[in-house]
């Protein structure tokens, strides 16, 4: 439930926080989620498998990768337009 | 229920988390965003911690905590910009927030039966032992084992040691200074 | 099929084939080329004259003399009607033959004629078409073996008429005279096709041998009552024929186009007028005349209807006919009036039952009218020559105004008596030539033709004359109509050649004729010394078309003294001739001097006053007509205008049709109903067509670029979820997983 919760709650911000950055964090949380989930999971219904140890493991590999990968897109965007809100980038506008 | 000291430490971890999660997302300053975002971070250590899986709760306060945390605070400062001008939510925010509610609804729907299945409702977990009965006790060196085993998952591991990496070209060649020609750095090996 | 074409029996088909050959071929292959369409026409009637001769000669002298009972011709079966089939064919007995002697004759000489007189005018080829076309109608007529191929050749004739008369089409004058004479003979023909059906009716055929040789067949049409207004079948028929000759030969009341026909040429007033179309009219009624006078012993004085209605009309036509030649001065309408009278004279004959006088009348008329004719031709191109040089020479005007339609005393300057004078000496032989052909018509004594034949008209009407007033009556109206058929003829023959020139025209009417040196040396020898000529070398051109002219009228000349000598009291070859034509022995009287005195009394009376009159003192310059004179200027003025009958006519009788016409049939049945209806369906259709534009411009053009606007306006609202920003699309995201997952959870449970 706390999964849920949080899972949720990091939903809302990437979807109504202004600031790329604030999108980013707001997705470090929802991937947070997903790992007490699994861990969760894996306590309580396998405890004798490592799947979900490894899983969790993996998982912080690609959140970190991801987060250094978004940031640098970040900054580039903010190089450009001096700007981080995600509102205004609307290239792939009609 | 019984109110049992794992109950009380997952209460008040649980609100750390959530709550700085929430505080978080309705941030106004930005930094205040990110100091809460390493709180929830620290809620979530703890959880593991009472999920038996202190490896992982160690690695949370180093990676998470240490590392990508300082980094979105490196970011912070880099980009510097009046937030409040436009305020901070997005013009869908209701939606959002609607969308948020009934997704929890949704998840809370399907996860509430099968609760008892998942053996949840024993909150008996004795963390004061170090070792719970139902967790193996090398669990640690079984982990490190599996990570490298060939019958195990050594080829994720070397994908996401691969990923990782294409993440660093990336990152770097997204913020290369235009007109210079960036110089793949050597290759990093296997390891 | 093996016919010998030069058999009796078959040759008259070749005889009438000829002329319409000629036409065809004029119209369809020469009509470009003058010469060769006058070689056509003239070979044309030419060969039919030498193949009538030789008939004529086969029938007179080589075989049967009862020609009359066995008669030559053959037949084509034409139309099977039912049980019966009708035959057309060709019919020779003695009375075909002696018409077969004047008409091929008489036409040639005119188609000679015409060559001289028409030159130079442009639409010769027409002309000759025409004439050839009408030659071979007439000869139809005259070999036809029954009443329709009669009738076809008397429509077609008709028809040419109407063309001939109206030849110079861009004359006004000459076109209203066309459609006068048509429409004339047309009132008449009416009545006499539905006499023919009505024949047709009663006697299932109309082959002349069938119904005139057969004395039951005439018994049975005597006895029969006709359908309306009393009387026999036979009575019936024979008037309404009649009435179709009284159009025809135009006499009274029917008689008024011919004085106008001659605004065509002359070549066809002679012919039309005196050899064939009147003639026509005359043979059909000789020809039917057992028919007519079916049930009636006129030997025994008793007359058939048809027969009085004849003798009437005949008589009254004679003399008021030669009542108006009297007031005439242009030469070609005295002789116009003179044929009208004398046309009279020979139904009148009929009608009192002299066949054969009638039938020799007719004959010798043919050939000194159309003497005179074509002699007063010559005088008017003598004239127009004057004309021309006289203006040429300052004397005189050249161009005359003509009137705008038919004027009924209006005169042409070439044709007026009254401008002319002293052509004896400048054209001698038409003078002689006219001289004859006017003895001939008035009945000078003994030695012309028109004697014997009129005088026998004469003393068969004397012969009845005591014992019914039906002859009596003719009698007198034919004894006062010779008197002054001869005082006119002097008038007009003295007015024109004798004395002085009256106008310079006259004087200088003498250019071209056939032989100067021979007029020279006459006028030379004493003669006339204060005759002054102005001589004019004649082209060979004119000379030759002089010769063309003159020639014929010699020929005439010739003719009209000696072709009645078959006919007199003593040598009465004709009688013979004819009488097997008829089934019954035509009236044979024996001969009486007196009648025949009387008749010479009258000729020579008449010529006496004429020349006391005329040719002691002859008229000179600005003097009024002597007769004029006598009369009185209202009575004169009434014979210019032809006793107003034209007028009559045209007030009661034209007016009101063309009124009718125009105002009713075209006016309000053709342009208001029938275009109006017309006008209306355009009108229900264009507004239906206007209805369904405008219902494509709306609906369906409406439904048609609405729909595209429509999905035009949707998609560019619709396009802007494409935002761009990549919340919005996490949005869209999110609320499709959970309306996906929402549908998983309900169908789960």
């Amino acid at each position: 439930m706390v999964a849920a919760g949080l899972f949720s709650i990091g939903l809302y911000g990437v979807l109504a926080r202004r600031n790329a950055i604030a999108i980013l964090m707001s997705i470090e949380l929802m991937l947070n989620a997903v790992n007490i989930n699994l861990v969760a999971f894996w306590r309580y219904q396998a405890p004798l498998a490592l799947n979900g140890q490894v899983f969790a493991v993996f998982v912080f590999v690609v959140a970190a990768a991801e987060a250094a990968v978004g940031l640098a897109l970040i900054i580039t965007i903010y190089r450009r337009r001096q700007s981080v809100i995600a509102e205004d980038v609307d290239l792939l506008k009609w | 229920m019984d109110i049992t000291v794992e109950s009380v430490v997952f209460l008040i971890f649980g609100v750390l988390t959530l709550g700085s999660a929430l505080l978080m997302v309705t941030a106004r300053n930005l930094f205040h965003g990110a100091l809460y975002l390493m709180a929830s971070l620290f809620g979530v250590a703890g959880l593991f911690v009472l999920l038996a899986a202190p490896f992982l709760a160690g690695v949370q306060v180093v990676v998470y905590i240490g590392a990508i945390a300082i980094l979105i605070i490196f970011a912070i400062m880099l980009t510097p910009q009046v937030t409040a001008m436009r305020g901070i939510r997005t013009t869908q925010w209701p939606l959002a927030v609607a969308v948020a509610v009934i997704f929890f609804a949704l998840l809370v729907s399907v996860a509430t039966p099968l609760m008892g299945e998942l053996g949840v409702d024993d909150f008996a977990a004795d963390f004061t032992q170090e070792n719970p009965p139902d967790v193996p006790a090398d669990s640690l060196v079984r982990l490190g084992e599996t990570l490298v085993d060939p019958q195990g998952f050594m080829l994720p591991f070397e994908v996401a040691s691969v990923l990782l990496m294409a993440a660093l070209i990336g990152a770097a060649l997204l913020v290369w200074p235009e007109g210079k020609a960036p110089t793949p750095p050597a290759e990093a090996g296997d390891d | 099929m093996d016919i010998n074409w030069f058999h009796a029996d078959y040759l008259p088909w070749l005889i009438l084939l000829f002329p319409l050959v000629s036409f065809l071929v004029i119209v369809l292959f020469t009509s470009k080329n003058t010469v060769l369409s006058q070689v056509v026409g003239l070979v044309g009637i030419g060969v039919s004259w030498v193949l009538s001769m030789l008939l004529f000669v086969k029938t007179v002298w080589a075989s049967d003399p009862a020609l009359g009972e066995r008669v030559y011709g053959s037949a084509l079966d034409w139309m099977s009607l039912g049980t019966t089939t009708f035959r057309l064919g060709v019919l020779v007995d003695p009375l075909t033959a002696y018409m077969l002697l004047m008409v091929p004759l008489a036409c040639l000489l005119i188609f000679i004629y015409s060559v001289g007189y028409m030159r130079g005018d442009a639409h010769n080829a027409r002309f000759f078409a025409y004439i050839s076309l009408f030659a071979g109608a007439m000869l139809t007529l005259v070999l036809a073996d029954n009443l329709l191929l009669l009738f076809v050749g008397w429509e077609v004739m008709g028809f040419c008429s109407y063309s001939l008369i109206g030849f110079w089409a861009h004359k006004k004058t000459a076109m209203e005279a066309g459609v006068k004479a048509f429409m004339t003979t047309r009132v008449a023909d009416m009545l006499m096709m539905v006499g023919i059906g009505y024949l047709f009716l009663e006697a299932r055929t109309l082959n002349f041998r069938d119904i005139l040789y057969n004395e039951e067949m005439l018994h049975h049409l005597a006895s029969t009552d006709a359908v309306l207004f009393g009387g026999s079948v036979a009575g019936l028929v024979g008037v309404l024929l009649v009435i179709g000759t009284i159009g025809k030969s135009a006499q009274f009341p029917l008689h008024t186009w011919l004085p106008d026909a001659m605004e065509g040429p002359t070549p066809v007033s002679a012919m039309i007028h005196a050899a064939t179309m009147v003639s026509a009219g005359v043979y059909m009624v000789v020809r039917m005349f057992p028919l007519l006078s079916a049930g009636a012993d006129f030997h025994h004085y008793d007359y058939s209807t048809a027969m009085v209605f004849m003798g009437l009309i005949g008589a009254i036509t004679a003399l008021g006919a030669a009542v108006l030649a009297l007031g005439q001065n242009d030469i070609k309408r005295i002789l116009a009036y003179s044929t009208i009278s004398q046309l009279g004279y020979m139904i009148a004959a009929l009608g009192i039952g002299a066949w054969v006088a009638a039938a020799f009348h007719l004959i010798n008329h043919a050939f000194f009218k159309a003497l005179l004719f074509m002699a007063s031709g010559s005088v008017i191109h003598a004239m127009e020559h004057g004309e021309h040089h006289a203006a040429e020479n300052g004397h005189g005007h050249g161009e005359h105004e003509e009137p705008d339609g038919l004027v009924m005393d209006y005169v042409a300057p070439p044709n007026d008596i009254q401008r002319m004078g002293g052509l004896l000496h400048r054209i001698p032989l038409t003078a002689i030539t006219m001289a004859i052909g006017g003895l001939s018509l008035a009945g000078f004594p003994l030695i012309t033709a028109g004697f014997w034949s009129k005088d026998e008209i004469i003393a068969e009407a004397w012969h009845g004359m005591s014992h019914d007033p039906f002859p009596l009556f003719v009698l007198l109206a034919l004894v006062i109509a010779a008197f002054l058929t001869a005082f006119y003829t002097a008038r007009m023959w003295l007015l024109t050649f004798w004395g002085q020139p009256r106008t310079p025209a006259a004087e200088y009417a003498s250019v071209g004729s056939l032989r100067k040196q021979w007029v020279v040396w006459w006028n030379k020898r004493g003669w006339n010394k204060d005759v002054k000529l102005m001589q004019e070398p004649a082209t060979p051109r004119d000379r030759l078309s002089f010769a063309q002219m003159e020639t014929p009228l010699v020929i005439l000349a010739f003719l009209a003294i000696f072709a009645g000598f078959i006919g007199t009291p003593v040598y009465h070859a004709l009688h013979d001739f004819l009488a097997p034509t008829l089934l019954e022995e035509p009236l044979k009287i024996d001969f009486n001097v007196v009648p025949m005195l009387v008749s010479i009394a009258l000729a020579l009376g008449g010529l006496a006053l004429g020349w006391w009159v005329y040719a002691i003192r002859p008229l000179r310059v600005g003097e009024i007509d002597p007769t004029e004179k006598a009369l009185g200027p209202g009575v004169w003025q009434v014979l210019q205008n032809r006793l107003y009958i034209d007028m009559l006519y045209r007030r009661y009788l034209l007016r009101p049709v063309e009124w009718f016409a125009v105002n009713v049939v075209i006016q309000a049945i053709d342009k208001e109903t029938i275009d109006g209806v017309l006008e209306t369906i355009a009108e229900a259709f264009t507004w239906l067509g206007e209805a369904f534009k405008r219902f494509n411009t709306v609906v369906i053009d409406g439904v048609g670029d609405g729909i595209p606007r429509a999905i035009g306006d949707f998609g560019a609202w619709f396009r802007q979820v494409q935002s761009g920003r990549i919340q919005n699309y996490l949005l869209y995201v999110t609320l499709a997983l959970l309306a996906l997952g929402t549908l998983f959870l309900v169908q789960v449970r």
